[in-house]
């Protein structure tokens, strides 16, 4: 007993319990934080034939926050990833609101599994997909021609940015929905009903108040992810007017213009920052008495 | 509550167009794969295994397929390892600055890939390593650990805390404790986290082709094929990678669910 607990001095106790949190440190501290912040600071450096110089000049900040185009793009970047937002939230909540209350929990579950396995398939191929479903002559086009509709034009349009969005986030969104749904204790809702509400008021009175930090959280995750996508406006949008992150790559691949790509991408993070901390103090605001 | 038939099939109906916009773009990839169209439309065109033969015989898919083993098998055994420990350390102390901690964890997915591309580039040829596959592990590390330690740490929460305190009670040290009870009762989360951590590496994209270089990964491979053109290829190389990374998602799953099975060892 006496010589385990020895051993457990030489090696456990304090230095056992730091073990553990080094490993996630250490990484995180030399290939997360160390990048982020290395790229707020070349934000200031300046580029001379093609190549970075350390520097402390606010030269790109003004180049880049002085162009209507950065501006066009920010707001436009703004207005598709809200727009989508309020769409797959709004596409996404009846199914959501079947699979929480119509469907047993067997089957629940079942549904969810099928939902987490596009999330992580490739994002790309499918992307491609749908460039060749919506293309002038593609399939989707060819159907409508059967009963005498189109040809439409889908793609470079921000409808075709908008169903890439839709790909990407429409899977999460609705788990994270259905979970919050799930979540509301049904006596709630009983009683509203045995009250005499409808089947409207319910919803909007009893269960989306009830499930609004998760209805929340799933939009946010909706918008951050549409917010910092490429491929959707790029291959199905055609970048007409970019978007933010087309911009990074443009800026990042044309010319080595790191710096200004750089400023790009802070403004992002500050944006992205300032609607997270938003929707995040309103999901968990107490709820005004009504 | 509303029990009516006729408003659940209309809910059932609804759920099941959502799923086929969801699924369509996954099935519609593997049809055109077999298919002889250039430019696939209705009616499809004969069935053809042409765009298979086409990539089976090119290197640059098998070099590309080579990297990405590596990079996911490589990025899945560190993810792994550090979110085993960073969820052993949540689940079994409370420390200052715990919750810096846990953000550190589980940050990286809020960030825009592209960011994360953007500033790991700038990163690694400073400090003169990009163009390397390491770069790349390195970076799928980072974005892949998050998901490592939510997968174990949900399962450590099923266990029950008064097992490990009865080994040291019995004379085990913290490290055979760990050993003994912890790791074996995380081994199907540990196995689901290998497999996840390696899907989410095989499909990314943003800042594999931003710091690669010269060493694509399938999808970098990819995306350099169908910018600008048409290239049914493309969906050959696509349903290789949708029958991998599905395999190993649904192989994930299957191992948690187990977990939810055998809840009444926790209780």
């Amino acid at each position: 007993m006496s010589k385990s607990h020895e051993w457990q001095r030489l090696c456990g106790g304090k230095a056992f319990e730091v073990a553990w949190r080094i490993p996630l440190i250490a990484w995180q501290a030399v290939f997360f934080i160390g990048p982020l912040l290395f790229m707020i600071i070349i934000s200031f450096f300046l580029v001379k034939n093609y190549r970075m110089i350390e520097a402390f000049e606010f030269v790109n900040w003004f180049k880049m926050l002085q162009r209507a185009t950065f501006w066009d793009s920010f707001g436009y970047t703004l207005l598709l990833a809200s727009l989508s937002t309020v769409l797959v939230s709004i596409i996404a909540f009846p199914a959501s609101y079947g699979l929480a209350f119509r469907v047993s929990s067997e089957g629940r579950r079942w549904a969810i599994f099928l939902l987490i396995v596009p999330f992580f398939t490739s994002y790309l191929v499918r992307i491609f997909s749908w460039y060749v479903v919506l293309a002038e002559a593609g399939p989707l086009n060819a159907v409508f021609g059967f009963i005498g509709l189109g040809p439409y034009t889908m793609l470079n349009t921000a409808f075709g940015s908008v169903v890439g969005y839709m790909t990407l986030t429409l899977p999460l969104v609705i788990i994270l929905q259905t979970i919050s749904l799930s979540n509301i204790d049904r006596r709630c809702i009983e009683a509203a009903y045995n009250l005499g509400c409808g089947v409207v008021r319910v919803i909007l009175e009893v269960i989306v108040p009830m499930a609004r930090t998760g209805l929340i959280v799933a939009a946010l995750f909706c918008f951050i992810l549409s917010f910092g996508d490429f491929v959707s406006p790029y291959y199905l949008g055609g970048s007409k007017p970019p978007t933010l992150p087309i911009l990074i790559i443009d800026t990042t691949k044309s010319g080595q213009q790191w710096p200004r790509a750089a400023v790009i991408a802070v403004m992002m993070m500050l944006t992205l920052f300032s609607i997270a901390f938003s929707a995040i103090w309103y999901a968990y605001r107490k709820r005004v008495a009504s | 509550m509303d029990p009516r038939p006729i408003t659940k099939w209309m809910f059932y109906g609804y759920i099941a167009i959502v799923f086929s916009f969801i699924f369509l773009p996954i099935i519609a990839s593997v049809v055109f794969s077999f298919n002889s169209q250039r430019f696939p439309t209705v009616p499809l065109g004969t069935f053809s295994t042409v765009w298979y033969e086409t990539i089976l015989t090119d290197s640059d898919v098998w070099d590309a397929a080579k990297t990405s083993i590596i990079v996911a098998l490589c990025t899945s055994v560190i993810a792994t390892f550090i979110g085993f420990c960073t969820a052993y350390a949540d689940y079994r102390y409370r420390f200052f600055g715990k919750s810096g901690f846990l953000a550190l964890a589980l940050l990286p997915p809020t960030i825009p890939l592209i960011i994360m591309a953007l500033a790991m580039l700038a990163w690694f040829a400073r400090m003169g390593i990009s163009g390397q596959v390491w770069s790349v592990i390195a970076a799928h590390t980072v974005l892949t650990i998050p998901f490592a330690m939510a997968i174990i740490r949900l399962r450590l929460n099923d266990i029950d805390p008064q097992l490990e305190a009865a080994a040291w009670n019995l004379g085990a040290t913290e490290w055979v404790a760990v050993r003994n009870i912890i790791l074996p009762f995380s081994k199907p989360a540990i196995i689901a986290s290998l497999c996840l951590t390696a899907a989410v590496s095989f499909d990314e994209f943003a800042v594999a082709w931003f710091v690669a270089g010269l060493n694509k990964t399938i999808p970098v491979l990819i995306m350099e094929i169908v910018t600008g053109n048409i290239d049914p290829q493309v969906n050959a190389i696509g349903s290789f990678v949708f029958l991998t990374s599905m395999t190993l998602v649904v192989l994930a799953q299957l191992l948690l669910m187990k977990r939810l099975g055998r809840k009444w060892r926790g209780r």
